[in-house]
């Protein structure tokens, strides 16, 4: 361990394997101050502009905004919120052209500056050592902290960790040609950056502070060793100048020789990596309460007449600062800025591409200065590749199973772990654009894992589905044969009911009893007994047409079952029968719904009923003995009757006998409409149901309800007949063809 | 000697016998792993458009000796992910089922959509939700695109949209960078 201090001590540091020296063009751009630029016309803040997911949305259109004040908040561990970079006006949140190699449209808050730059109220932290870890934590992801170096991962995941760190190594490589936007801030604001080194070191608590800085900036490493000279644990370090030495994996192994291995994490290893520019934002956001709104960004190339290096505010266009720079169209054949550095850059898609927190450098390079892309020439296996390569992988290897789409062999290749740093297209050659195979075989392997995750999902969720149909099925099923077994169940009832009359006499000594019980469920009883011997009349009104009404009939029979009318009715014996029988088969498709849909009310109407029957038939049995039941039920239906015949009196008693006919009808009529309409459900909740949701929300009327309907049915109508005919044309054509076979 | 030979022949005809007989009962496949093997490469659209009611059956059906260049969803990689695994020649998609398409999932006009249900009925992984007389809509993270609710659809309010592109799913195509004017 200690070891490793003393070698970086005495600056005897390890080495990787591979690596390329391309020219350095460092001086372009760093030889003045940072400059501060003028408000753009318009700032384009993208929601998202880390690895993670993007935060939710504070503010609205239309709204004013103050500088530094939050436009999105964080929902998730991997989002980070963004900020207003000056003060204004959101005038719209829209897709806008990212920066990102596709240029593919994201969502982005435009803000119209309104010149002020009025800051929001900053609530700084200056006595973070007081704090405890998580407040600071969070204070760092509120500020909209991502690490700047490059890759954009959220600072407040990778300094949240619990896991012990040895060293922090502060990344002031910047191994890129061309870019010197760290070099020039660790010369103009070590200090800060050291601050922000403090913060770090006081929530991670490693033993040292390594900060790693190439020896091709002198300025730089004098300046941060100026600012940490008071501290012993800070190591400022000169490393040998190599590209891609400011990788992470390439860096850790420079300055401990260790590596770190595969699918693993610095922090595995305890070792914990923030870029320079990270530590001063930190240190903005912890000292001055100020969020992420503002970075270094080198403009430089041979086609700028003023290369240098410039504070943009986040969201700001390239074409602001490229006429910051005084861009010098006439220098370039075709337009052309690269994002980034040389080696890992990428085209911007258009100069309406906003500045995010990782864009570190706009190359604009005059005809010459970088080579456009050439015609890519077949690959000699010279192994150059390989030699270049800073991740030990074998790029000739991967160029052939990439290029064929062989993803299985490519990724048994460990293609995931190739950091796509160009070493090995810079060395090429034949000028084979190589990393933009790897990157394209990791897109391609990325979706088809995604693919599979959602073909899992799907095939899960189709299972389900069936699995649930096949229940379902079961159900109904299970629920006919009940329907069925009721039937038979009612059957039997009959045939006991032919055999013995003593019921009516068991009935005569209960009416007194279920007389003067005049409650609801009665009622209700009644009204059910009604329907059902209505139903019965009928069927009896088949046989015996004579009869005038099925009011009368329903008397005749009430007062038969009675047993109060002694002559017998002309049908006699056969009309009780098929009443019985009309009873028996109401009850069971009664008995068929009850299972299926529970609606309380009838189930305790027909709880009240049984227990009605029980009580009129007077034997007050408990056990439902088949042969008992049979007779207690149809007892429970005589009894049912007379409950309405009382009834009726009773009207009598209040209106002349026509009306009493009359509001009977009526009062019968709805429930055997129910009792028809009910076994098919669905109708009845269709009628239902619109009512109940559509009144209180929908203000349309009923007439727009209406026309729509009416429209619907006409539309349906019309792509019934256009499938009629290309169902007929099918047919036809399938006739012709099959013709045609034979 | 004969006899001893033919006794040896016996026993270690029983001895083996027996062996098989107990590698038969431990090592027993249940089911046939081909058809879960083949079922995991075919894309779980449940589109039908093999003219088997879903990938299992049609998997079921391709280890039985079906054509496997019946699954236009899964196109060519598909088909070739099948022959690797089938040790068979890779054919090109028969058309005759469709032809591969760009992905695309069901989006529902919600104004238009009357409410009837038969959308829900049809979607094969119930990526549809509503109620009768409601308005319907698609999740469309869980919609495979399969195409099965369109005809059902009364009122045709039901779209197969292709799915937009963005910068997590872009296949870095090569020279596909758009390189616009400078100003």
């Amino acid at each position: 361990m200690n070891s490793i201090i003393d070698r970086i001590k005495q600056n005897r540091l390890w080495d990787f394997a591979g690596g390329v020296h391309p020219k350095q063009f460092k001086s372009l751009s760093n030889k003045h101050e940072i400059a501060e630029v003028g408000l753009p016309e318009t700032l384009y803040i993208p929601l998202k502009q880390h690895i993670g997911v993007e935060g939710k949305l504070n503010v609205g259109v239309g709204d004013k905004v103050l500088k530094g004040q939050a436009l999105t908040h964080s929902t998730n561990p991997f989002a980070v919120p963004i900020h207003a970079s000056t003060s204004g006006e959101i005038v719209a949140i829209d897709e806008h052209v990212s920066a990102h190699p596709s240029g593919k449209p994201e969502t982005t808050v435009i803000l119209k500056p309104d010149g002020l730059e009025k800051w929001c109220d900053l609530s700084p932290l200056s006595d973070y050592q007081t704090l405890p870890k998580a407040t600071v934590v969070e204070h760092l992801c509120n500020a909209g902290i991502s690490g700047m170096g490059g890759a954009g991962f959220p600072t407040h995941i990778k300094v949240g960790s619990e896991k012990p760190i040895h060293y922090l190594v502060i990344n002031g490589i910047e191994c890129e040609p061309y870019i010197t936007s760290d070099d020039r801030l660790m010369r103009e604001h070590a200090w800060q950056v050291r601050q922000g080194i403090d913060v770090l070191m006081h929530l991670l608590q490693p033993e040292f502070a390594i900060i790693a800085i190439e020896d091709n900036k002198p300025e730089a490493i004098q300046a941060m060793q100026v600012a940490c000279q008071d501290a012993d644990n800070y190591l400022v370090t000169s490393v040998p100048t190599k590209y891609p030495a400011g990788g992470e994996k390439q860096l850790i192994e420079v300055l401990t020789g260790q590596q770190i291995p595969k699918d693993k994490h610095p922090i595995d290893v305890g070792i914990v990596m923030q870029n320079v520019g990270t530590c001063f934002a930190i240190a903005d956001a912890v000292f001055a309460g100020k969020p992420l709104i503002q970075r270094v960004v080198t403009l430089t190339g041979k086609a700028l007449k003023a290369p240098q290096n410039v504070w943009g505010l986040i969201g700001t266009p390239i074409s602001h600062l490229l006429e910051v720079a005084q861009y010098q169209a006439k220098k370039q054949k075709a337009p052309r800025v690269i994002i980034g550095g040389p080696m890992m850059g990428f085209t911007a898609a258009s100069t309406k591409v906003p500045i995010v927190k990782i864009s570190n450098c706009l190359l604009v390079p005059a005809n010459k200065e970088l080579p456009l892309p050439q015609d890519e020439m077949p690959c000699i296996r010279c192994g150059a590749c390989a030699d270049a390569c800073p991740a030990g992988l074998l790029p000739q290897q991967l160029y052939w199973h990439a290029k064929s789409g062989e993803l299985e062999k490519a990724q048994a290749f460990n293609l995931a772990d190739c950091i796509e740093c160009g070493a090995c297209a810079f060395v090429c050659p034949s000028n084979i654009p190589l990393v933009h195979y790897y990157r394209t075989a990791k897109a391609d392997i990325k979706i088809a894992q995604e693919e599979k995750e959602k073909s899992d999902r799907s095939k899960a969720r189709f299972n389900a589905r069936q699995e649930r149909l096949e229940r379902e099925k079961q159900e109904r099923e299970e629920k006919r044969l009940q329907s069925a077994k009721a039937r038979e169940q009612a059957k039997a009832a009959r045939e006991a009911r032919n055999q013995t009359q003593e019921v009516d006499n068991a009935s005569q000594e209960a009416s007194p009893q279920s007389a003067p019980v005049e409650n609801k469920s009665d009622k209700v009883a009644a009204a059910i007994a009604r329907a059902k011997a209505k139903k019965a009349a009928k069927n009896a009104q088949d046989d015996a047409p004579a009869t005038n009404s099925s009011e009368k009939t329903d008397d005749n029979r009430a007062k038969e079952s009675a047993g109060k009318s002694t002559p017998e009715p002309t049908t006699g014996q056969s009309k009780d029968e098929r009443v019985a029988a009309a009873i028996a088969r109401a009850k069971a498709k009664k008995a068929a719904q009850n299972a299926q849909d529970d609606a309380p009310a009838t189930n305790s109407s027909e709880k009240t009923d049984d227990n009605r029957a029980n009580e009129s038939a007077g034997k007050s049995t408990p056990e439902p003995t088949t042969g008992q039941s049979k007779d207690e039920r149809v007892a429970a239906a005589i009894a049912r009757a007379k409950a309405r015949k009382l009834e009726k009196e009773q009207a009598a008693k209040e209106d002349a006998n026509k009306l009493t006919a009359e509001t009977a009808s009526v009062k019968e009529k709805p429930a055997p409409k129910t009792e028809v309409t009910a076994s098919q459900e669905t109708p009845v909740k269709d009628a239902s149901t619109p009512k109940v949701t559509q009144k209180p929300s929908a203000n349309e009327t009923e007439e727009e309800r209406q026309k729509r309907v009416a429209a619907a049915v006409a539309k349906a109508k019309a792509r019934k007949a256009e499938r009629d005919k290309a169902k007929a044309q099918q047919e036809h054509q399938n006739n012709s063809s099959n013709s045609g076979e034979h | 000697m004969t006899l001893f030979a033919i006794f040896a022949i016996a026993i270690l005809a029983l001895l083996f016998g027996a062996l098989l007989g107990f590698a038969g009962i431990r090592f027993k496949v249940e089911g046939d792993p081909i058809v879960e093997q083949i079922d995991e490469l075919l894309p779980q659209t449940q589109c039908g458009q093999c003219g088997y009611p879903g990938c299992k059956p049609y998997a079921e059906a391709i280890a039985n000796g079906e054509e496997i260049n019946k699954c236009p969803p899964g196109g060519d990689a598909t088909i070739k992910n099948i022959a690797n695994l089938l040790g068979v020649e890779a054919k090109p998609l028969n058309e005759a089922h469709g032809e591969a398409d760009v992905k695309k999932v069901a989006y529902i006009r919600e104004d238009e959509c009357i409410g009837c249900t038969k959308c829900i009925q049809a979607c094969p992984v119930d990526a549809i939700v509503g109620a009768t007389r409601q308005m319907h809509t698609v999740i469309i993270d869980e919609c495979t695109g399969c195409d099965l609710c369109v005809a059902p659809c009364p009122v045709d309010c039901i779209d197969m949209v292709p799915v937009k592109e963005d910068s997590k799913h872009w296949r870095w195509q090569l020279d596909s960078i758009p390189v616009k004017q400078v100003k």
